[in-house]
């Protein structure tokens, strides 16, 4: 079984593959052709992450770490033990990563096979998709630091790309487009400053950059297993191998529904792995702990987590960081421990010139970390790139900045849950970050008329959800909301796709325009923007398929029960009311101004939805337009049959009243249960009734005020103005939110314009008049001049130019090329030099030839 | 003295030159093509030569391999002494990588058509590729000095004849510059020359190290500073270290498209290697008290370039601005003192040849077709030349330091070195990681203006697709830049061994000159 795992470095190169072919051959191939090589790569990534979805199922959800072939490692200094490998994890944190990147990507890779018909660069584009898949991979399978970070610039150079796929494009939105190009890279290029640093000082305390070692378990339940049946693992190995066998394992879902219970292999089954690993721990706890699996495996619930620490059998620098910095922080002041290659370690880290202790150095790793993450999942202060990404064809906004690229971040606050965990200052300042960032994304999202604005801010808002989460410990609720998000966001964006393009096509139909070619997102007619709500309304009628999954898609986000995002997002709100009530964390409290964030959600979204499908049609263009292809409609179909069903990944225990017997079939905290085999501390928390109803009153009131607000076609009155507009009262606040608070405003003045002054005075004085001009010309140049005036009349004269003139020919024959120069002393250099080196290569050349 | 057989490193050194004679004597009228392939025929053997070279090294041995020795002037201690170890061996590497490109680019060049002198020209690149292969090898102080000068020449006159509108004026810049800083090298390098008794660096690093030869250390102001001050202004222009920078700019904007590739890709170099080769091994106290003060100076020019970098408007002055840049890293890392930093200083020299070269490979290829550098008159070169805007994309992200390309590979290890040093620390690892943010920020927007956007501009939808010499001069680049990026082990595997005889050499004195010199850095 183990073997099975080999296969995850096809996850990375499949699609890399795809995208040689259509970049090499793709301007050769037709459209057809393209998109099905496309597909087809995008398709066999989750042929083969369904490989080791069943693989971690059949195991135990034992993690693997695999080798990429045929490289020799990365980085590598033997002298000081720098080792930097090429190397994959599979663990049940990284299969889930991987089981919605690459099924929604193939999902958007269809979509955009129909959206992208007829655009000039249509292979580059799948090219594109398919580098952008892999490098996504790459991020949430690499095994060290270093490999997430290239995983990490990688999907920025992606999102560069795609951003600015369209940078030709007339009457300056090409330029418009590459710039909001560069906007996306140089933000995240900041984030990247964040990471590189958290690297730097991870490298130094740890002495490796690898998340786990081989030798490492990190799964708790397999420690338990191992604890308690360290003798009699001969006994067991037999009928364990029989159950595993029969066991059919992992129901095949296709969206990453993670077969529900079917870890309840018991303790028997585990203990045949036992002999395989060195143990020299004493079932002391061990009883006590197999006697918690048992009832936790049959309640599919899991016991008590039991961290990294319980290596016990593991030197120090057998361990990865993660579980070196649990071992590190649980040491007292003066404590040591040995490393396990002679040298020890102690809570003071020293950096050479500096030394910090350990809990300031996780503070510091984790904050850096967090700049990392505000950077990647947009986040404050540098989310302002994200709503501009929506330059980039919508496809590619779905993909990545919805579902998949932007919640890197947050996947690598999860992945670091060990750090965060100990690392209290940072979880406060990730919460707030996370809290400030939905409050504001939320309320600016509120004021916007751009269709894909819109969704761009809701999704600045969700992310800050889920960073929230981090922030007050609820991992798997981070990660439950970054999936359910994941779905029903994509089929948002991919909705907006297809508004647009109906509303395009009618705006076409109806002016009898010639088709352009360049299709879609184009402001061609300056008094026309399809992607303008106020130029939609009544679209019900003309795009059922795309309004009813929209619709689907809006009431998840919204979170209605029973739809995805009631699900996830409670799942937040409640574990935030646990940590502030119970446990009295002052980042729960705060955590709770997300009531406030879901319930501008549902307004805004609600808006959208009655200025885009309800009411009558507002304009010719939106009178005259008409459904999409199935090649764009079935993936929403499918996305909106996942943002239903999605919620039911991580069904908390206790729902009562909206049960309906929903555990029957799906299991209870299957996701978090799953998850919790990687995830160390994780912890699953109970269903709050009372949250559950206050957030569904906050959700529908808001959506009925929406509706009173925008509703019986009052979307836009006949001024083109927005209701809050229009009203004196509320202007002010519809104007803040509709200027997106100023940010980029205030950033230019702070930042960028004094930046570029600085630039300018720096190149233009300081470099140029000061040092150029000035200092070389002037003050070098004389001074230079005037030792030479010295030296030149008795040793010029007389010695040097005698020389010259007794080789006069050879002279000419060099200074021929500078003679209109008339700078008497260049030539008397240059012939100087000459003779020099004649006589050097001479004097050289007689004894090397001799001896 | 030991006196050995004929080295391959000779053999290696003087193919060159064996070109040059050979040039001498053919007709510039009559055999034009014939002086085109013999010179590039040339750098070609001597690239085999240098591949040979490598074949046979050993990378585990830290010492001077495939020495020759042959006396010299005995009387004062001057030999013919060359041999080379990994870091020698890399930039040698370096060099006969970039001349075969250069010469390759120089041929389908328009500058000829004005200037003329094609055979001039060639015998300049094969004479300068000589001396270049001499600085890394040769290991007798006055004959390097020797090399180190005629490097010059060469340069000089490239810039001088075939250069741009303002080229005698750079050239004799370029000149002036370097030569005013060699000249306290060479004072430096007889006072230590008459103090050993010889001129033969290892021996005189052998005997610094056993105590035998003391230059006396007491502070930033005492004998062994203002030896290693010395040295270190002469490499510090070439680099060049901020401030010493002004003559780099106006060079690189004059210079022939080769000439900036061979200027970027190997003569800044030389600067760098002298700081590894010389300051360090022979200095070792004046080292760890200036690393402070010299890494400060790498940091403001790391920043300071990039940001003098994104206000240019002619394209080439800006790829010029980002050397200052990216050999700032190359002292900064250097000066850590660490096998981290100055391993992944020596990749940077290798990557910066790469990228930048490629950069100023770009400007040449651009200017050939449209005869202007300026930024502004491009914009959508991508639409117009989908293969070059594909692989220029390549080399700015090279440039850029992106992960899985070869200048983040120097760039990390830099980085990761200068903050566990024990002569820099948290703060400068900290505003150096800064210009990681300020590459972004100057090459983005370069890329933009010349790249993407519109194409607008009636003059660039016409422009003639690459030849194919220009392919055969861009895809070497690529692959390196790939392989460096994936694979860097086997080079890393080249230093190993050597960097750890330097770094053995400054270690000892790292606490003690703790206590002589305030050190800046010690502060988190």
């Amino acid at each position: 079984m183990q073997s099975l795992a080999l296969i995850a470095p096809l996850i990375i190169l499949l699609p890399s593959l795809g995208t040689i072919i259509n970049f090499f051959w793709g301007p050769k191939l037709n459209e057809r052709f393209s998109s099905l090589i496309g597909i087809t790569a995008s398709a066999s990534t989750f042929v083969v992450w369904l490989v080791l979805f069943s693989y971690l199922n059949g195991n135990y959800y034992q993690p693997a770490i695999v080798d990429l072939p045929i490289l020799d490692g990365w980085i590598r200094i033997p002298s000081v033990g720098l080792e930097i490998p090429w190397q994959q994890r599979i663990d049940t944190l990284s299969v889930t990563m991987m089981g919605f990147v690459t099924f929604v990507g193939t999902l958007i890779h269809i979509y955009a096979s129909g959206y992208m018909h007829g655009d000039p660069r249509y292979a580059r584009f799948f090219a594109y998709l398919n580098m952008f898949l892999a490098f996504m991979l790459i991020l949430v399978s690499g095994n060290n630091l270093l490999m997430l970070f290239v995983g990490w610039e990688g999907v920025g150079l992606c999102s560069y790309l795609l951003v600015g796929f369209w940078f030709d494009k007339k009457h300056g939105v090409g330029l418009k487009n590459s710039n909001a190009a560069r906007k996306a890279f140089v933000a995240n290029r900041i984030g990247d400053f964040g990471m590189l640093m958290a690297i730097f000082l991870a490298f130094w305390t740890f002495g490796t950059l690898d998340l786990y070692k081989p030798t490492e378990v990190t799964n708790p339940h397999m420690m338990e297993a191992l604890a308690s049946g360290g003798g009699h693992g001969e006994e067991g190995a037999a009928p364990a191998n029989g159950a595993a066998e029969e066991g059919g394992h992992g129901e095949e879902a296709p969206a990453g529904e993670e077969g529900a219970g079917d870890h309840t292999g018991s303790a028997a089954q585990l203990v045949s792995l036992a002999s395989d690993l060195p143990i020299d721990q004493e079932g002391d706890h061990g009883e006590a702990a197999a006697e918690d699996h048992g009832e936790s495996a049959s309640e599919g619930h899991a016991g008590p987590v039991i961290a990294y620490t319980d290596n016990t059998h593991l030197t120090f620098s057998q361990l990865g960081i993660f579980a070196q910095a649990e071992r590190l922080a649980q040491l007292g002041e003066g404590e040591t421990l040995e490393r396990g290659d002679g040298t020890t370690a102690g809570r003071m880290i020293n950096f050479g010139a500096f030394e910090l202790d350990i809990d300031t150095v996780i503070t510091l790793i984790t904050l850096f970390m967090l700049l990392g993450a505000t950077g990647k999942s947009a986040q404050i202060p540098l989310f302002v790139w994200l709503p501009d990404a929506m330059a980039g064809p919508t496809p590619v906004s779905a993909l990545i900045h919805a579902a998949t690229m932007v919640t890197a971040g947050v996947y690598m606050m999860v992945r670091a849950n060990s750090l965060f965990h100990l690392a209290e200052f940072s979880s406060l300042v990730v919460t707030i970050i996370g809290v400030l960032t939905a409050l504001s994304a939320g309320y600016v999202a509120m004021g916007q008329f751009d269709i894909k604005k819109v969704l761009a801010y809701s999704t600045v808002s969700q992310l800050g959800f889920m960073v929230a989460a981090v922030g007050v410990g609820a991992y798997g609720a981070a990660m439950f909301h970054m999936i359910t998000h994941a779905f029903f966001k994509a089929l948002l964006f991919l909705g907006s796709g297809s508004v647009i393009h109906g509303v395009e096509h009618g705006h076409h139909h109806a002016h009898e325009h010639k088709h352009d070619d360049h299709g879609h997102d184009e402001h061609h007619a300056e008094t026309f923007d399809p992607q303008d709500m106020r130029n939609m309304g009544g679209l019900r009628r003309k795009m059922p398929i795309t309004y009813a999954t929209y619709l689907i898609g809006t009431l998840a986000l919204a979170g209605l029960y029973p739809f995805a995002g009631f699900w996830s997002k409670d799942e937040i709100l409640a574990d935030s009311w646990v940590a502030a009530i119970q446990d009295g964390k002052f980042a729960g409290f705060v955590a709770l101004g997300l009531f406030v964030a879901a319930a501008l959600t549902a307004f805004y979204m609600w808006r959208q939805i009655e200025m885009v499908f309800h009411g009558s049609p507002r304009t010719e263009a939106a009178e005259q337009a008409s459904e999409s292809v199935w090649s764009m409609t079935v993936p929403l179909v499918i996305l909106a049959v996942l943002s239903l069903l999605g919620g039911f990944l991580n069904i908390p225990s206790g729902i009562g009243l909206f049960s309906f017997g929903l555990q029957g079939v799906f299991g209870e905290h299957t996701l978090s249960t799953w998850l919790e085999y990687s995830v160390v501390h994780l912890h699953v928390g109970a269903f709050q009734p009372l949250i559950a109803i206050v957030s569904l009153v906050l959700a529908v009131a808001a959506i009925i005020l929406a509706n009173r607000i925008y509703g019986s076609n009052k979307a836009i009155n006949s001024e083109g103005l927005d209701p809050l507009e229009a009203n004196p009262a509320s202007r002010p606040i519809f104007a803040l939110s509709n200027a997106r608070l100023y940010w980029d405003e205030i950033y230019g003045r702070l930042f960028i314009t004094p930046f570029n002054r600085t630039a300018a005075f720096l190149a233009n004085v300081v470099d140029m008049a000061f040092l150029h001009d000035y200092f070389h010309d002037s003050v070098i140049t004389k001074g230079f001049n005037g030792i030479g005036r010295l030296l030149s009349h008795p040793i010029d004269l007389g010695i040097i130019d005698g020389a010259v003139n007794g080789i006069g020919r050879l002279t000419r024959w060099i200074s021929g090329g500078l003679r209109r120069t008339q700078a008497g002393y260049v030539r008397v250099y240059a012939v100087a030099l000459l003779i020099g080196v004649v006589a050097v290569i001479v004097f050289m050349l007689l004894p090397v030839l001799q001896g | 003295m030991d006196v050995s057989g004929l080295s391959l490193v000779t053999v290696v050194l003087f193919l060159p030159l064996v070109g040059f004679g050979i040039l001498l004597f053919m007709n510039e009228s009559t055999q034009r093509q014939a002086i085109k392939w013999t010179a590039f025929g040339f750098t070609i053997a001597t690239l085999l030569g240098a591949v040979l070279l490598w074949s046979q090294f050993d990378p585990s041995n830290p010492g001077l391999q495939f020495v020759q020795r042959n006396d010299w002037l005995p009387t004062f201690g001057v030999s013919y002494y060359v041999g080379i170890d990994g870091i020698s061996l890399i930039l040698v590497l370096l060099t006969v990588f970039i001349m075969p490109l250069s010469v390759l680019a120089s041929h389908v060049s328009h500058i000829f058509e004005e200037r003329g002198r094609e055979k001039l020209y060639y015998m300049f690149m094969l004479m300068l590729e000589w001396s270049m292969i001499g600085v890394f090898v040769i290991q007798d102080l006055i004959v390097f000095y020797v090399f180190w000068e005629v490097t010059l020449v060469p340069m000089y006159f490239l810039i001088g004849i075939w250069g741009g509108e303002n080229r005698v004026y750079a050239a004799l810049k370029f000149f002036l510059y370097t030569m005013a800083g060699s000249i306290l090298m060479l004072l430096a390098i007889l006072y230590v020359g008459s103090q050993a008794g010889t001129f033969a660096l290892p021996e005189i690093t052998a005997a610094v190290q056993s105590g035998d030869l003391v230059f006396p250390f007491g502070g930033l102001l005492s004998p062994q500073s203002f030896l290693f001050l010395g040295f270190f202004i002469a490499f510090a222009i070439k680099v060049p270290v901020w401030p010493l920078h002004s003559w780099l700019p106006d060079a690189h904007v004059q210079a022939p498209t080769a000439g900036s590739v061979i200027l970027a890709g190997v003569l800044l170099k030389m600067g760098t290697y002298g700081f590894v080769r010389f300051c360090l091994p022979m200095f070792p106290e004046a080292s760890v008290g200036w690393a402070p003060v010299v890494a400060t100076l790498g940091v403001i020019g790391i920043i300071y370039g990039a940001w003098v970098s994104y206000a240019q408007t002619d394209f080439k002055k800006l790829v010029a601005y980002s050397s200052v840049s990216h050999l700032g890293f190359v002292v900064v890392g250097i000066f850590a003192l660490n096998a981290q930093g100055l391993q992944g200083a020596t990749i940077q020299m290798v990557n910066h040849g790469i990228s930048t070269g490629g950069l100023f490979l770009m400007v040449g290829m651009l200017y050939e077709r449209r005869h202007t550098k300026a930024l502004d008159a491009f914009g959508g070169i991508w639409k117009a030349l989908p293969l070059f805007g594909a692989i220029s994309l390549v080399i700015t992200l090279s440039s850029m330091g992106l992960p899985g390309l070869n200048g983040f590979v120097g760039e990390f290890v830099i980085l990761l070195g200068t903050l566990g040093s024990s002569t820099l620390g948290f703060g400068f690892a900290l505003f150096a990681t800064l210009g990681v943010i300020l590459a972004a920020v100057y090459l983005l927007y370069m890329f933009q203006k010349i790249y993407l956007g519109e194409l607008d501009k009636e003059e660039n939808k016409n422009l003639p697709p690459l030849a194919w010499q220009e392919i055969a001069v861009l895809v070497p680049v690529l692959v390196l830049i790939f392989w460096i990026g994936v694979q860097p082990a086997v080079w890393f595997n080249m230093l190993d061994a050597s960097t750890s005889t330097v770094v053995a050499a400054v270690n000892p004195f790292l606490q003690q000159v703790a206590h002589i010199v305030p050190a800046v850095a010690m502060l988190p």
